[in-house]
């Protein structure tokens, strides 16, 4: 078998060394009713063609988003990734080193987390970010945990604007805990009503910007409230590009930012793997879970760095972690370091921008369609509509015709009574083809 | 000045405990680089956890040697934690405690924590 | 005449017996990369894109106009830089990787190959589910391996890391005594002392209290122990299986019989399933859920540290509490339950936003196919045969911490042997780099002394095991020998010295910031 290197004769010659006579001699210990000899049930070895052809017809009965006009977003982008990207993350010390445990041997990834956690700090506007976590559901599940320990306060208040499966994710983890969740109901412009909601027994306020439907909002008022009752303010963001164009969470009172870094960098992937981004205040930074990355010394004098304030962590701390969390994101978080390096702040300002004009030029085709109603004021790259019909059915309509239009709000919270909301996002690899064919295949959809 | 199984040290004043944890314990985890002092007011009960200390290495509770309520933690240690190392059983302290109990029953003497140490 | 280029020739080198600290602190062909921050690029850009038509003035006041603090960088400097990054890192590609519990393989480029095929990377998860039938069948056809491999009816395939995975385990265990009433009562989740460190810490995260059960002298869980701990106020235990410590728990039928006649579950930390793929199945010793470590056993790449994958598998209990979503298979093709009603009424929720990791499916599913299930259980013999051939040509130098009897996929040795030479695990280890290898693991598990956790792994030759074993040799040949320096100032020869760990966690630097006066922004 190819990746066994191992000969008969090194085998004998092995066995000989231990003194045993045959490799059953080191299964000893395994209790002889659970000793099996083969599967029925699974095909035997098979060559790389042979697994070409099985992997590549399962391929090939997907739709991929480059093949159609694509308009999907609710937490997941498409966006144009370099052709270094991908090729420096299979540079065989990217993909094949391991968690920097030995600092000496493992400088290139500890100089990329600082520079990441550097960007990630600097984007969302807060002084100090982690090396990554799973993606942006479970940082924000980790931020309303943190935020509990923080405040000794143990409830939760989040706004209806936050994306449905990141608030199941989030109230899957902290229930277990004993922490309470407020959701506020949904709305397009569910910020609003967060305030309202703040009491003494809040250890924070959850919102999202953009937010779910696209609306983006100037949370600063939210965050003087928050303060003003000794909570937190947790911001999340699904879409990091957004950062590039509008106010930053840290500048808008954020304590805790919460988001996914998938646009950067990483593809659509079928939902994973992804990019949890999170970043907090400096006195917070004790409490913050998952990995850190800190500059110090060789004993050279040399400058380096070396992962930092693992005693938090489970490895170390065990039942009083922080987290349980073990593994960080590595070569996504490499593959957006890379691209914010290529990028730059020139180009992720216009990179944003023509986000931003495609949807606006998408808005602005599907608001003449008769009967369709676009609901979003203020947008990104993202937007909600009311249709005529069940968006559902809409979506699958289209998806026929090898159109995919969007993500329909029920697929999200199918009890939440907005059947009729389709929600609509466009990226600088929209092309205006492509929203043509959208609006004038949704006309005859909706007639 | 008396001592604890799990390497605490009080020296009672009256019905003021000060306590820390001892040179033994300090060794044992290397370099302190981080301590959670209680706050003013919190009530500690014998045995209990009521500080934490954090070496590179290691993360450790320490539990209250006496039962009562804090007076004071030593704040020095937020800017300052290589003081642990340095002078553990001295400018180390951890917190002031008001004692509801002056007893050091089930506490080691000096001389009886350095016998208990060569055991270990 | 003719002109022929004499001159510059290369010849015979002469011996020159100084070795000059370079002028400028690069070193062949290493050199000191400074931070992408520390460089000019603040304006420059290595993407060339249209200029929009908008300039965003519509959303007024949320448009953010001072500087963000993102230097850009050309393609040639970016690549360069990321590069030069590369060459101070050690990889499996380079050399045996022996760290224990981790499991090091060759990461198979197939498997990248395989994931990067536009039907299975550009896909969204939201997409309608009759445009992603291909997506779905690949995860069914992987849930199907799984199940098959480990003897478990029902697979959870969206944790997202071996962690997530057991927290996903003890959520299910917490649902299934939450449906029978015994929630309130069973608070208590049972964990050995070699426990990895995630065990207790995920126990806690679900709120339970940690009981600690104790070893016996030959390394395995103490049943007796675990049988006078056990009750009707006990949840679940969390064992490995190979142990922490490399052994196969023998009593594995029994701890798994007292774990239920007392009305708990066995979780199973499925972290060292190399050394018994193919060859045990889990769900044959009593198993009720085991995450597995798709970047351990299924050779998805560490990547530097993720991303992972965690599913887990699980037994009829538990398995109506499977968290949502997941895929069946009927009459009408491949179905994404999503919604947690009917089939799903049970579930404890959701882990994560999507799916899970699609991307390491496609990784793992490669890799499984390639191996078939003869493959694998070859894996698993020669990863036991390897630890094993290290075990027997290393116990006379060093001391094996358990040397009666064999050990399976990992050989686990104290610093026993190390004793009056000053040396310590530590030490031995940044030695081990400047003969060039990783590490092995140090000081797990927290029961032995000076641990050194080997694990070679099946995919090292036995050339390689043996260029490992003459470097280990004569290093405990030096260390014994009072060669205290090699040790205590390694490494030597590796792109950095020891770091110095103490600073940076009482004054922790975690982001570069501008210089005083400067005009950049950040903080």
């Amino acid at each position: 078998m190819r990746y066994l290197p191992l000969t008969p004769d090194d085998r004998s010659a092995m066995l000989a060394a231990i003194g045993a006579k045959s490799i059953d001699d080191l299964f000893v210990d395994v209790p002889e009713a659970a000793r099996r000899n083969g599967f029925v049930d699974l095909p035997r070895v098979a060559g790389e063609l042979e697994v070409e052809r099985a992997l590549g017809a399962m391929a090939a009965k997907n739709v991929s988003a480059g093949s159609a006009p694509f308009f999907c977003g609710a937490g997941a982008y498409k966006h144009h990734v370099p052709a270094t990207v991908d090729h420096v993350i299979q540079r065989s010390e990217f993909l094949t080193s391991y968690t920097p445990y030995q600092p000496e041997i493992a400088q290139g990834t500890l100089q990329y987390l600082y520079e990441f956690q550097t960007q990630v700090a600097n984007l969302t506007g807060m002084p100090v970010a982690n090396a990554s976590l799973y993606d942006g559901s479970t940082a924000m599940a980790e931020g309303v945990l943190m935020a509990t320990r923080v405040t000794r306060r143990n409830k939760a208040v989040i706004s209806g604007g936050v994306h449905p499966h990141y608030v199941r994710a989030t109230e899957t983890v902290v229930h277990a805990v004993g922490v309470e969740t407020q959701v506020l109901p949904a709305a397009v412009d569910a910020e609003a009503d967060v305030i309202a909601q703040i009491g003494p027994d809040t250890a924070c306020v959850v919102v999202q910007t953009p937010n779910v439907f696209g609306t983006a909002t100037d949370v600063s008022k939210i965050a003087e409230a928050a303060h003003a009752a000794g909570a937190l303010l947790i911001v999340v963001v699904t879409e990091a590009v957004s950062m590039g164009l509008l106010k930053s969470p840290g500048e808008m009172g954020a304590d805790i930012f919460a988001g996914e870094g998938q646009s950067i960098g990483n593809a659509l992937n079928y939902g994973g793997p992804y990019v949890g981004l999170f970043a907090t205040r400096d006195k917070l930074v004790r409490q913050m879970p998952g990995r850190l990355c800190g500059e110090t010394v060789d004993a050279d004098g040399t400058r380096g760095f070396v992962l930092t304030l693992s005693t938090r962590e489970q490895h170390i701390r065990r039942d009083k972690a922080t987290s349980n969390i073990c593994t960080n994101s590595g070569l996504c978080t490499l593959a957006f370091t890379i691209h914010m390096s290529l990028l730059g702040e020139t180009g992720l300002r216009k990179m944003a921008l023509l986000n931003h004009e495609k949807a606006l030029a998408t808005r602005d085709a599907l608001a003449a369609i008769p009967g369709v109603e676009v609901l979003t004021p203020r947008f990104f790259n993202e937007f909600a509509v009311r249709l005529p019909k069940p968006a559902a059915e809409v979506v699958e309509a289209l998806a026929q015709h090898r159109i995919l239009a969007g993500v329909p709000y029920s697929r999200l919270a199918p009890a939440a009574g907005m059947d009729d909301v389709l929600l609509v996002a466009a990226t600088e690899m929209t092309m205006d083809a492509d929203i043509e064919i959208l609006a004038s295949a949704l006309a005859k959809a909706c007639a | 000045m008396h001592f604890s199984k799990d390497h605490e040290w009080v020296r009672l004043d009256g019905d003021v405990a000060t306590v820390g944890i001892t040179q033994y314990a300090a060794d044992a985890l290397g370099d302190v680089v981080f301590v959670e002092t209680p706050d003013a007011g919190k009530v500690v009960t014998k045995g209990d956890g009521f500080a934490v200390v954090e070496s590179v290495k290691a993360a450790s509770d320490v539990y209250a040697p006496v039962s009562g309520e804090v007076i004071e933690g030593n704040a020095a240690l937020a800017s300052a934690p290589e003081t642990v190392n340095a002078d553990p059983e001295g400018e180390g302290w951890f917190a002031k405690i008001k004692v509801s109990d002056t007893s050091t029953e089930g506490l080691m003497d000096r001389a009886a924590y350095d016998a208990f140490l060569a055991s270990l | 005449m003719s002109t022929m280029n004499t001159v510059g020739r290369p010849t015979t080198p002469n011996r020159v017996e100084s070795k000059p600290a370079t002028l400028t602190g690069g070193r062949g062909l290493l050199q000191n990369e400074h931070l992408i921050f520390e460089g000019d690029g603040w304006d420059k850009t290595g993407v060339d894109l249209p200029e929009p038509k908008t300039d965003g003035s519509d959303l007024g006041d949320l448009v953010r106009h001072d500087p963000i603090g993102l230097p850009g960088l050309s393609e040639p400097e970016t690549m360069r830089h990321y590069v030069r990054l590369s060459q101070k890192n050690h990889a499996i590609d380079l050399a045996i990787y022996p760290l224990g519990s981790c499991t090091m393989k060759h990461n198979p480029r197939l498997n990248e190959k395989m994931a990067r095929l536009p039907g299975f990377s550009d896909i969204h998860p939201l997409q309608p589910q009759s445009t992603v039938q291909g997506a779905l069948e690949l995860m069914d056809t992987l849930s199907h391996w799984l199940k098959t491999l480990t003897g478990m009816p029902a697979v959870a395939l969206s944790p997202k890391a071996g962690a997530h995975g057991e927290l996903c385990g003890l959520m299910a265990i917490r649902a299934a005594h939450e449906a029978s009433g015994q929630h309130e009562q069973r608070r208590k989740v049972l964990v050995p002392t070699s426990a990895h460190g995630t065990n207790p810490a995920t126990a806690a995260f679900v709120g339970y209290t940690v009981v600690e059960v104790a070893q016996t002298d030959d390394g395995r869980v103490d049943v007796a122990d675990l049988a006078s701990k056990l009750g009707d106020d006990v949840a679940a235990i969390m064992v490995t299986n190979p142990n922490t410590c490399g052994l196969f728990e023998r009593d594995i039928l029994e701890i798994s019989r007292l774990t239920h006649e007392a009305g708990a579950y066995f979780y199973c930390d499925g972290a060292n399933f190399n050394a018994i793929v193919g060859r045990v199945r889990p769900g044959d010793l009593g198993v009720d859920a085991m995450h597995i470590n798709l970047h351990k056993t299924f050779s998805t790449p560490h990547g530097g540290g993720g991303p992972g994958a965690g599913p887990v598998v699980l037994s009829a209990a538990l398995a109506p509490f499977a968290p949502a979503p997941w895929v069946v298979h009927d009459a009408d093709g491949y179905r994404l339950i999503e919604r947690e009603e009917d089939e799903a009424a049970q579930a404890f929720g959701r882990l994560c936003a999507f799916q899970g990791q699609m991307g390491m499916y496609t990784r793992a599913l490669s890799y499984m196919m390639s191996h078939g299930s003869d493959g694998l259980c070859q894996v698993a013999e020669d990863a036991v045969l390897n630890a094993n051939y290290l075990k027997a040509r290393l116990s006379d130098v060093m001391s094996a911490a358990f040397p009666n009897g064999p050990c399976m996929h990992e050989a686990l040795f104290d610093d026993e042997w190390l004793k009056g030479t000053d040396i310590t695990t530590l030490d031995f280890a940044k030695a081990m780099i400047d003969e060039g290898f990783h590490p092995m693991t140090m000081y797990f598990p927290l029961v032995v002394h000076g641990a050194m956790l080997i694990e070679p792994t099946e995919t090292e030759s036995k050339q390689e095991l043996d260029r490992f074993i003459h470097a280990m040799r004569a290093l405990a040949e030096a260390a014994k020998a009072g060669d205290v320096d090699r040790f205590k100032g390694a490494p030597f020869h590796a792109p950095m010295k020891r770091l110095d760990e103490t600073r940076a966690a009482r004054t922790p630097v975690l982001r570069w910031t501008a210089p005083e006066g400067s005009n950049i922004a950040a903080e």
